[in-house]
Formats: C-alpha cells, sequence, structure tokens
C-alpha cells in the first residue's frame, strides 16, 4: 500500500564545495575541495602550499648559524621548537656541547610556548564550532586573554613575543634572571586555574561535548600507517612522545606525564591537548624551581657566521612540538651550508589524514576535525 | 587638507549652527563620506603566515580594534580593508588577486610584515612574491616581523589619515 | 640508531648494506624492504620521506619507526640522474602518499603506482622541481616586478 503523502527524494547529485584557501575555518590557506551529497561528504581533496616558502632550498643558501631564526617562522604557533630541532640535530651532529642551564631554559620557552601555541588552537577551535558555543568568540576572547600573558613573559625575557630566536647552536641566547624566573613561576601557577575557567566554557557545555564526541575518528592502526603524531597520535592510544621517548635537553631530568586517550576523536585530542597544558605548567615549575647555575652557552658569540663547518654525514633528531614529531633530517657535506635539510613537519603528517576519515563525514564535523587536527600552515608547506 | 584631522562632527563641519535643542552642520560631501570610511574600516578575514596569529591579537582583548570601527568581514563583498598579513606565494598571489576584486569600492589595502612588505628573507626563493605590492596596490605597509599589534593598530590610523586627506584607494 | 639484529636480517633477505641511519637498498628491493620492516620487524609507525640531489644520483629515503623498541631505520635508494623512477610506498604506508607528492614536486621522482600522482606544493602549471641542486633558488617565475595593480594571470604551463 502506498502512503497518501508519496516521499519523493530529490537527488541533485553530487557537489564540489570549495573551501579556502581564504576561509576562517582552515586555519591559514589551506584549501579543501569537498564533494558532497547532500549534507555528506563523499570525498576531502586538500589543496597546500599556499605558503610554500620553500625553506629547505634556502637552508641550502645559509650558513648553520644564521639559519635559526629562518626555522622559527615555520611552525608560527611555536616557533622555539622548530629552531630547537634544528639546533639539536647540528648539536647531534658536530657534537657541541649544550651548558645545563642552556638546556634547561630551551625547555623553559618552548614548555610556554606550547602552552601559548595549545591556547590559540583552543580559541580558533571555538571559533570553528562557532554558534554552538554561543558565538564562538567568547572561548578566543578568553583564550587569547591568558596568551597574552605568556608573551608578555617571552617579551620580557626575549625582547619580542613569539619568534624568540632563543635556541642557538650551542645553548641559549637569553638568560633568566630572579625577577623574570618569578614571573613566569606565578604565570605557571595560575594556568590551573585558567584550565579550569577554560574547560568551564569548552568540556562542560554539553553542546561542545556534542560536536566533538565520535567526530574524526582516527583509528590506531590509521594513525601508525599514516604517521600521524602529537596530540593527534595520543589521542588515538600510542602513548609516544619525543620528550620521554628519546629525551633531549633537560627533559630526562624533569618529571611529567604524558596524557593518552584512546577514543581517537576530535574530543580525545581536546583532552590531550588541555591535559598537557597542565603538563606544561608542571615543568614550567620545576624549571624554574630547579635551574641550574653556570653558563648558558658553550659557544662564544660569532663574528663569521661561515666558520661553523660539520663533517659529512647525516642525522636526524626531533623535538616534541606544540604539534608533534618536528623532526630535521639534517644531509652534512664539510662547509659551512647544509647540502640539504629536511624537515619532518607534524603539522603535515597530520593534515594528510583528513582525505582519509573525511569520507561519510558530515560537513560540519570536518570542520570540527580539522579544527582538533590544529595544522599551522607554514608548519605543512614550508 | 593635510592638516584637517576631525574627530567628530564639530571638527568636520566647517560651519555649525546650533539651534536650540538641536544642530546643523554644514559639510563639503567628500569630507563627510571620508569621515564615515574611516570610522567603520571592515577587514577581510584573510591570514597568510605568522602575522596572522598578530593580526588575531589584535583583535582580541587587549587591543580590540573593535573600538575603532575595525571589525573582521569574513567575505571581501562586506570588506573595506585588505590586511595582507604574511608571505605571498605565487600560487596565492592569483587568490589575493581575486579577493581584492571582488571587493567593492573603496578599498584599501595595508602590507602587515616584512615578508608582504618585501618578501623578508624568503624573497629571492622560487616560490615567494617578493612583495604584495607586485599583485594588488598598497596604501600602508606596516614593518616588522611580525608587527606587533601596536604596529598595526599604528598601521590602521595611518589608513584612517590618509583616508581623511583625500588620498584614497587607486580603485 | 638501528637495531643490529634488523639490519642483518635486512641484510640477508635483500642485500641491505647499513649506514648512519639505516640501510642502503637497491631501488627494486624497497617495497619488499619497507613490508618486511612493516609485517616482520614491527616497524609500523611511518615517519617520513626525504630525497637528496647527489648530483649523479638521487637518493630518496623513508623512515619508519617501531614505537615498541623506539627504533628508527631509514631505507635509503639511489637512482640514476636520467631515469629517477621508483615504485611507491603509499600503498604500505598510508602516510607516504604526500611525502612522495611532495619529493615529487620539488625533485623530479617519479614513483610508479601512486594513487595521486600530482604536484603538492607548486602550482600544477610549475616548470622545473626546484630542490634539485641545479635550479637556482632565485629563479623567477610568473612574477616579475611589473607595474603596481597589473592584474596577474595564472601563468601558462
Amino acid at each position: 500500500m502506498t502512503s497518501d503523502v508519496e516521499i519523493v527524494e530529490r537527488d541533485f547529485g553530487e557537489l564540489a564545495l570549495n573551501m579556502g584557501p581564504q576561509h576562517p575555518s582552515t586555519h591559514g590557506v589551506l584549501r579543501l575541495v569537498l564533494y558532497l551529497r547532500g549534507e555528506t561528504v563523499l570525498r576531502a581533496v586538500p589543496g597546500i602550499g599556499y605558503l610554500h616558502r620553500g625553506v629547505e632550498k634556502l637552508c641550502e643558501t645559509l650558513a648553520y648559524d644564521q639559519l635559526a631564526p629562518v626555522f622559527e617562522r615555520n611552525d608560527y604557533l611555536g616557533p622555539t621548537s622548530n629552531s630547537l630541532a634544528f639546533v639539536l640535530t647540528v648539536e647531534r651532529h658536530g657534537s657541541f656541547h649544550v651548558p645545563r642551564r642552556g638546556a634547561w631554559l630551551r625547555g623553559l620557552v618552548a614548555e610556554l610556548q606550547r602552552v601559548a601555541s595549545h591556547l590559540v588552537w583552543l580559541g580558533t577551535l571555538g571559533l570553528d564550532l562557532g554558534g554552538a558555543l554561543g558565538g564562538g568568540t567568547t572561548l578566543y576572547m578568553y583564550c587569547f586573554r591568558e596568551r597574552e600573558k605568556i608573551l608578555d613573559l617571552l617579551e620580557e625575557l626575549t625582547g619580542t613575543r613569539f619568534h624568540t630566536n632563543f635556541n642557538l647552536i650551542g645553548g641559549a641566547r637569553y638568560d633568566l634572571t630572579s625577577a623574570i624566573g618569578a614571573h613566569a613561576r606565578g604565570l605557571a601557577d595560575g594556568f590551573d586555574a585558567m584550565l579550569d575557567e577554560l574547560l568551564s566554557m569548552s568540556a562542560k557545555s554539553g553542546v561542545f561535548r556534542g560536536r566533538t564526541e565520535g567526530v574524526g575518528v582516527i583509528s590506531r592502526d590509521l594513525a601508525l600507517g599514516a604517521g600521524v603524531t602529537g596530540p593527534v597520535l595520543r589521542g588515538s592510544g600510542v602513548a609516544f612522545d619525543i620528550r620521554r621517548a628519546r629525551p633531549y635537553d633537560a627533559y630526562a631530568e624533569l618529571e611529567f606525564d604524558i596524557p593518552v586517550r584512546t577514543a581517537g576523536d576530535a574530543l580525545a585530542r581536546f583532552e590531550v591537548r588541555m591535559a598537557e597544558i597542565g603538563q606544561s605548567a608542571r615543568l614550567i615549575r620545576q624549571i624554574v624551581d630547579g635551574l641550574p647555575p653556570g653558563p648558558i652557552c658553550s659557544r662564544k658569540p660569532l663574528k663569521n657566521p661561515k666558520a661553523t663547518k660539520l663533517a659529512a654525514g647525516e642525522a636526524y633528531a626531533a623535538v616534541e612540538s606544540p604539534r608533534g614529531e618536528l623532526g630535521v633530517l639534517l644531509v652534512a657535506d664539510g662547509t659551512s651550508q647544509p647540502w640539504r635539510l629536511k624537515i619532518n613537519a607534524p603539522s603535515f603528517a597530520n593534515l594528510q589524514v583528513v582525505p582519509l576519515i573525511a569520507p561519510g563525514m558530515l560537513l560540519a564535523d570536518v570542520i570540527a576535525t580539522l579544527g582538533s587536527l590544529d595544522p599551522v600552515m607554514g608548519d605543512v608547506d614550508r | 587638507m593635510g592638516q584637517v584631522k576631525p574627530e567628530s562632527l564639530e571638527d568636520l563641519s566647517e560651519e555649525v549652527v546650533r539651534f536650540p535643542g538641536g544642530g546643523l552642520a554644514l559639510v563639503r560631501s567628500d569630507l563627510l563620506f571620508a569621515w564615515a570610511q574611516k570610522s567603520s574600516l571592515w577587514p577581510l578575514t584573510f591570514g597568510l603566515a605568522c602575522c596572522a596569529i598578530e593580526m588575531m591579537a589584535t583583535f582580541a582583548g587587549r587591543f580590540d580594534l573593535d573600538r575603532f570601527g575595525v571589525i573582521l568581514r569574513p567575505t571581501p563583498r562586506q570588506a573595506d580593508v585588505m590586511i595582507i598579513a604574511g608571505t605571498v606565494t605565487i600560487k596565492m598571489a592569483p587568490r589575493i588577486r581575486t579577493l581584492y576584486d571582488q571587493m567593492a569600492h573603496p578599498k584599501w589595502v595595508i602590507s602587515m610584515g616584512a615578508c608582504a612588505n618585501s618578501g623578508d628573507h624568503y624573497r629571492h626563493v622560487y616560490s615567494v612574491v617578493p612583495g604584495v605590492d607586485h599583485v594588488i596596490p598598497v596604501d600602508v605597509y606596516v614593518a616588522g616581523c611580525p608587527p606587533t599589534p601596536e604596529a598595526l593598530m599604528e598601521g590602521i590610523f595611518a589608513l584612517q589619515r590618509k583616508i581623511m586627506e583625500g588620498a584614497s584607494a587607486r580603485g | 640508531m638501528p637495531a643490529a639484529e634488523v639490519v642483518a636480517a635486512l641484510a640477508a633477505r635483500v642485500g641491505a648494506v647499513p649506514f648512519t641511519l639505516g640501510v642502503d637498498v637497491s631501488a627494486p628491493d624497497l617495497l619488499v624492504t619497507l613490508r618486511a620492516l612493516r609485517d616482520v620487524h614491527g616497524y609500523r609507525y611511518y615517519v617520513c620521506a626525504s630525497a637528496t640531489d647527489r648530483s649523479a644520483e638521487f637518493e630518496l629515503l623513508h623512515g619508519v619507526r617501531n614505537l615498541d623498541t623506539n627504533d628508527d631505520i631509514w631505507v635509503r635508494v639511489h637512482l640514476p640522474r636520467d631515469a629517477p623512477e621508483v615504485d611507491s610506498a603509499a600503498h604500505t604506508y598510508a602516510g607516504a602518499e604526500w611525502q612522495e607528492r611532495e619529493i615529487f614536486d620539488l625533485f623530479g621522482l617519479i614513483f610508479r603506482a601512486h594513487p595521486d600522482p600530482r604536484r603538492l606544493m607548486l602550482p600544477d602549471q610549475y616548470v622545473g622541481h626546484p630542490l634539485r641542486k641545479d635550479f637556482p633558488i632565485d629563479t623567477p617565475w610568473g612574477y616579475r616586478p611589473a607595474t603596481v595593480g597589473a592584474p596577474v594571470a595564472e601563468p601558462e604551463a
């Protein structure tokens, strides 16, 4: 029997929706071509390279000592991690000594920037989820208010707000005075209250959970095969953190936990990052309290950057940037310039799971997934 | 008109006639329009690289550009100002041109940071446009790598002064 | 440092020769080596791929990791400059797909049976492979200093 009302389903076919490179929800200049049927994504084809600045080629034309500031511009939310990965590779390959105090200070700045980076991520995630969180800008405003406090401290310590240029081959560039140390300590003590406040605006909201729970699930197997890294990997149940697995600088001496969630969805990645802010606060407190005395850099200020030469050979070293494993593969040829530098960028690895998990998702969930992956296009494109 | 920097309608007008309970101002129309335009500069939400993060910080709580009438619009159709915040690559340049062409007149461009001004240390690289002014006309250049929020605000004020001086966009 | 017994097993299986970061294998053995690493030795995590221009030849490296033992191994192949072709690892490790596209884009190495063999970073019409050593860094392309405000068209291939 046919009912009185015949339900007509009209098939409008496949719609190709171009998102970006100018779009507020793509975190920079990412382009996504989404093939939709209704509101369901059939395929997603990311287009990247809109910020390809040829850093790897540029590196081949500069001396080792000139390169750290160039690296800072890649992942512009955690600049210190970039230059840290580079100086670590050079130090390991060239056997440069790093004084203990310098190593601890590098960890301090890296952890401060990790918190600042996660705050930008949370603020933009709030904007991405938009109306669901009552305008979305609430979270953004609160996150940037807290971030400004960290940037103030970095400005006090290094003179700039976030491209700190703090890392040198062989140590750190700026020393911590007791006044700045007290400032950092006070800031880190406030992070727990800040976390409570931010969680009350995000995780405690049912709408937020509804938008993120079960959304953008990355299975453990996919996470391994695609090589995703950082909080995305740890959100999929793999407890791998470069700071613990291959400790660099001060991390072998410091106590911290590695937050892991097994769900693999956007909420899991959110929870991992929020827990990481707490762990960073713990690390900052330990570093400020136990900062060893002594010099901060083992090398004298340079007059001629071309004087540093590295023996021929290959080296790879990685750090845990706010987005995950940031590695530098160095191929040296015995001169003062690298023959080849490959930057293993965490955002690149994390972003390439989007076409693998997007089919079948709702359009709005793609935005939530993208927000939870936290790609930085400078890091993806280099 | 170089010295005129009116802050209110009374400063703006050449003659104000006061009535009991009201007022009448006689203003040149171009000055009035310029005054309206500079007081509601709506930039396009358009970040390219590091500078975009400082631009976001400028729009957030501490610096609060809303109080100058500067409110972000996500579509070029509603925007007056394009803030080029970051490195312009050859892949992005045609898109920037398209976005610029989609903006309604009158329109202005602020080039924010060393990359947009000149390409910075990337200017010789095979994929980078050495300055956004190869692609679109620029009204105000803001120096810095990245410029601080204060510097960006000064850039916006400079654009407002420029609008009041009548030397507005080339388009 | 790669685990010694894995290197020994690979040496016995495909004649791999160790170097600082991993093993050198011949190009036809690349996929066999990667599959053995993934399925037999537990190197299931894909780190990244890289290429190096050595003037006479290209080197291609795939980095894989065993998360249980925390070991990295880089599998390196040498490709002749006039015919830089190699099998794609994208079907073995999902993460290799974009890495290989990037290497194709910047170095011009050809990956056989790659699922999506397009440029990744540069525009599709771009001519040349910029990370090759014979490609000058300041090669202008498309945008020469022109009159201000001139429209910018997509250059022809």
